[in-house]
């Protein structure tokens, strides 16, 4: 009851939004339909005429089917950058296969006879195919066209991950936010979409032969129309943002740093956390968020922007675990604390750069930084039956790099087995996943915690003043209460939220902080 | 057959192999205008393939084709098709189209004046019992198969080609409306002027409807000839062996009064002469007087449960005698009673048109004994299964000494 008075409140507040994000859904989903039919029926013809080659095109557009639609986007980016393209290209891709696939079972379906009989009565091949061959194979091809309908309705919401904008804007910020209200205003509208369409065409299935060729003929118009609403000029501003959607949504991202800067004329697009760096890089957006850590920050030559006013919270990295395992395993506590304060936050851009830019592998960056601080210890050897410590990270290079560094300690140093599970997804699934016991220990920072996880009243927050110290007490006290989870002690490193611009860019505009960003967008 | 006219149809040396295995061996022929000829066989015998090469649906590996005198190679396919009516067993109509659209086909394609097309139609739906205000504007899956044929029918005919190629036509239908429709067919005026070329497996059909049959195997021609030089004079033991079964029934319904009596005998019985009618071999069928094909009529004068509506059944059937050879004309009382209860009853029912077909030859008359008449038709009059004139010169057993001693004059000549 509470979720739907939410959704209702985000609904009204959100309206405008709600309205773009809907069109630009229906944009992507029909421009995507168009290109697929515009190639997908006259493959499908030429298949029905040369069956030889069936299995192998219906085999590869099988074989893109089941590409997962996140990875085809990755392989997208690179070729096709960020925006509607790779969105519009990954659905077009999605919806070969049905639309090719029945067509020709479509025309495979016209009974051979009245084929025979057309041909008898001296139609040419041209004349079979127009008058009767496709007006036949129309029902079937029309249900093709309705499956990927369907199918492109879903992963458009995906397109949110490559800035290209739709209702899963609303999704993705919902679940990295962990705001159930949020991720249903986004996935309702989405669903309501599906099955409009889907009804919709399957009343055009069964209308006549004839009224189906008339709507099929209408359909190749109204789909480049309503691709068209995709092109409906947006707002626009000296600067383009680029942000992932936990930034967007969490009180200590976007919301905070607009009410403190006025960063109001400042448009912003959503897209997945992985490509952010990309597109700034690319220049495909000017303004994006990151973790001030981060390797490419390095790499691409980016600048963090000085967060003169203290908005982004204090973000020290510090292992929380479950304290049955420190209990079970007294000789585990010393170990772990050997990385106490050991990384600094140049160390570990550094070895965020190795990881994603240079792309070594987390565990021999591990075992190199162990080794140049003198912590290296060769694994013991495996002993059967040994009780394992299953370590968790969230899916970025740092975590990663993190649960190798305790991994490898911990085989060092001790004869437990260790697990590691990597790839967590956000901060909930992550916290989630140690309170119901799947993972014993996991990397997370003072200032996520504080905010994603304890949601304090403002009051408090207020009263902790962004103070490193005090959050880290505030949030080892309340976590030890409420969760009966354990934070240790700090790694060294403050890992927080930073405004990221290109090198270049910033110092061609003269901005190296927040504050300076505000001033040049309100100019 | 004698004729002056060059062949509309002249096949030379015809072959064609589907990968190793040879359909079609060497086959020539000649066809004159206005001829039907039949193309007979078992299954697989090539007669299909044979048919499809006369409209280029299969190009022959070998050999030539020529319509009035033209090589069919010379002209692209389309154009040669829309000269040449096409029927195959599946019918094979359009379905989004109308029975009236179906039947429009050629005509459009072949650019006729739209008001001169919806004048042909109504007139083939009507000759062919499907009120056009009725079914003109129904769809194919609306028809039963014997009314989806006659559309398929009309549908070749619509362009009124000098030639109709009809690939097992009657096949798929069930054996009353078979024999109606093939009756209807063998009446149609339409067809009469037309060189037809019909496939078929069914003897008795190929009996009923050829000038001329060419039996084929194995992608040879057996023997190409009238009905009555295939039944008694067989070039091989395939041919005699390929109608051994229906040996009987296929003699009943070949010779006529005119072929097991004298001159003399004609004479003093009475027995009308007309001249045999050149090239229609079936004179039973062909020479007797056009039958009056009109709903109403038939509705007037049909009563069912009638003598006069049983032996109709009786007499559209051939498929029933074929199982009981030569047994089911002499005791015709029993089955044939059974069976015009039974299958009548539906005719009413269901089509106007089934009902036609089994219509006396000429409603409220009884026909006159000619030459022309065949042992088969004589034979149903005296054991008073069909009608026929109120007195007959001979009886029973004269008729079937007569017929005896007629196929043993064609064996004694045949061995000779």
């Amino acid at each position: 009851m509470e979720t739907l008075t939410a959704l209702f409140t985000f609904w009204h507040e959100q309206a405008g939004k709600l309205a773009e994000q809907t069109l630009q859904h229906i944009g992507l989903t029909a421009a995507s339909l168009l290109l697929a039919s515009l190639l997908g029926v006259p493959l499908g013809l030429f298949l029905s005429r040369r069956p030889r080659w069936a299995p192998a095109v219906l085999g590869l557009a099988g074989v893109l089917q089941t590409v997962p639609s996140i990875a085809l986007l990755g392989f997208l980016i690179p070729l096709l950058g960020i925006g509607p393209k790779p969105a519009i290209f990954a659905l077009f891709l999605y919806s070969l296969l049905p639309i090719i696939r029945n067509t020709l079972a479509g025309i495979q379906g016209v009974p051979p006879a009245v084929v025979e009989a057309a041909r008898g009565l001296g139609l040419t091949d041209g004349q079979v195919l127009r008058r009767v061959e496709l007006p036949l194979a129309l029902p079937v091809l029309m249900a093709g066209i309705r499956t990927a309908t369907v199918i492109n309705v879903g992963v458009a919401t995906l397109a949110a991950y490559v800035a290209a904008g739709g209702l899963g804007e609303f999704i993705f910020g919902g679940i990295a936010l962990n705001n159930p209200a949020m991720i249903l205003a986004g996935a309702l509208p989405a669903a309501g979409l599906a099955l409009a369409f889907d009804a919709a065409l399957g009343g055009v299935q069964k209308l006549s032969t004839r009224r189906l060729a008339q709507v099929g003929t209408g359909l190749l118009v109204v789909l480049p129309l309503l691709g068209a609403l995709y092109l409906l000029p947006r707002a626009t501003g000296k600067l383009q943002a680029g942000f992932s959607p936990e930034f967007v949504g969490r009180a200590d991202g976007l919301p905070s740093l607009t009410k403190v800067y006025g960063l109001t004329r400042l448009p912003s697009v959503v897209l997945a956390p992985a490509l952010v760096y990309e597109a700034a890089r690319h220049a495909d957006v000017d303004v994006i968020d990151g973790y001030s850590t981060d390797g490419r920050i390095r790499a691409y030559g980016l600048r963090v922007l000085h967060d003169d006013r203290r908005v982004f919270p204090p973000y020290y990295a510090v292992p929380v675990v479950r304290p049955a395992l420190l209990l079970d395993h007294p000789e585990l506590a010393p170990v772990l604390a050997q990385l106490n304060g050991q990384i600094s936050d140049s160390a570990m851009t550094n070895l965020n750069y190795r990881a994603d830019y240079l792309h070594q592998d987390p565990k021999a960056i591990a075992e190199a930084f162990l080794r140049r601080r003198g912590l290296w210890r060769a694994p013991r050897p495996a002993v059967a039956g040994a009780p394992v410590v299953r370590l968790g990270s969230k899916i970025f290079a740092e975590q990663y790099i993190l649960a190798e560094l305790y991994a490898a300690l911990i085989r060092g140093n001790t004869n437990l087995a260790v697990q590691t599970k990597t790839g967590l997804g956000g901060t909930t699934i992550c916290f989630e996943a140690l309170r119901d016991g799947a993972i014993d220990l996991y990397p997370e920072y003072t200032g996520t915690g504080l905010l994603v996880l304890l949601q304090p009243t403002p009051a408090v927050v207020d009263s902790l003043g962004g103070r490193p110290a005090a959050v880290l007490n505030y949030v080892r006290a309340e976590f030890r209460r409420r969760y009966n989870l354990e934070w240790l002690a700090p790694l060294g490193f403050n890992n927080t939220y930073a405004l990221l611009m290109r090198q270049q860019q910033a110092q061609q505009l003269g901005i190296a902080s927040v504050s300076e960003l505000g001033q040049y967008l309100q100019q | 057959m004698p004729n002056a006219q060059p062949p509309i149809i002249r096949a030379s040396r015809l072959s064609k192999q589907f990968g190793n295995h040879a359909v079609v061996r060497d086959i020539s022929f000649d066809l004159a205008a206005g001829e039907t000829l039949v193309l007979l066989g078992p299954s697989g015998c090539g007669k299909t393939t044979l048919l499809k090469m006369l409209n280029r649906l299969i190009e022959p590996d070998g050999g030539t084709v020529e319509i009035n005198g033209e090589n069919v190679r010379t002209q692209r396919p389309e154009t040669l098709r829309r000269g040449i009516g096409y029927v195959i067993q599946q019918v094979g109509l359009l379905p989004h189209y109308t029975v009236a659209e179906n039947v429009a086909v050629v005509p459009r394609l072949l650019g006729h004046a739209p008001a001169a097309i919806a004048a042909r139609t109504t007139a083939l739906l009507t000759r062919l019992h499907l009120p056009p205000a009725r079914y003109a504007g129904q769809y194919p899956h609306q028809l039963s198969g014997g009314q989806q044929q006659r559309v398929g029918l009309a549908r070749a005919l619509a362009a009124d080609p000098p030639i109709i190629l009809l690939d097992e036509p009657f096949g798929a239908l069930d054996p009353l409306t078979r024999a109606s429709i093939r009756r209807e067919f063998r009446e149609l005026e339409e067809l009469r002027s037309k060189t037809v070329v019909l496939v078929t497996h069914d003897v008795t059909e190929a009996f009923e409807l050829a000038d001329r049959i060419m039996l084929l195997d194995a992608g040879q021609i057996q023997q190409l000839g009238t009905p009555r030089e295939l039944l008694f004079q067989p070039a091989n033991a395939f041919v005699r062996d390929f109608f051994a079964a229906e040996r009987l029934a296929l003699q009943l319904r070949t010779l006529t009064l005119g072929d097991i009596f004298s001159a003399d005998e004609l004479a003093k019985l009475g027995i009308r002469s007309v001249k045999p009618d050149i090239g229609l071999l079936m004179p039973s069928i062909k020479s007797k007087t056009p039958e009056i094909i009109d709903n109403k009529l038939v509705d007037n004068t049909h009563k069912p449960g009638t003598n006069k509506a049983l032996l109709v059944v009786k007499d559209s059937t051939p498929d029933i005698n074929k199982h009981t050879p030569g047994i089911g004309h002499l005791m015709p009382d029993i089955e044939n009673t059974k069976l015009g209860i039974e299958n009548v009853k539906p005719g009413i029912k269901e089509t106007k048109s089934g009902i036609t077909g089994k219509m006396p030859d000429v409603a409220g008359e009884h026909p006159v004994f000619t030459t022309n008449t065949t042992v088969h038709d004589a034979l149903e009059t005296l054991t008073g299964s069909a009608p026929g004139p109120t007195t007959v010169g001979f009886t029973l057993p004269q008729l079937m000494a007569a017929f005896g001693a007629a196929l043993q004059r064609e064996e004694t000549a045949w061995k000779r």
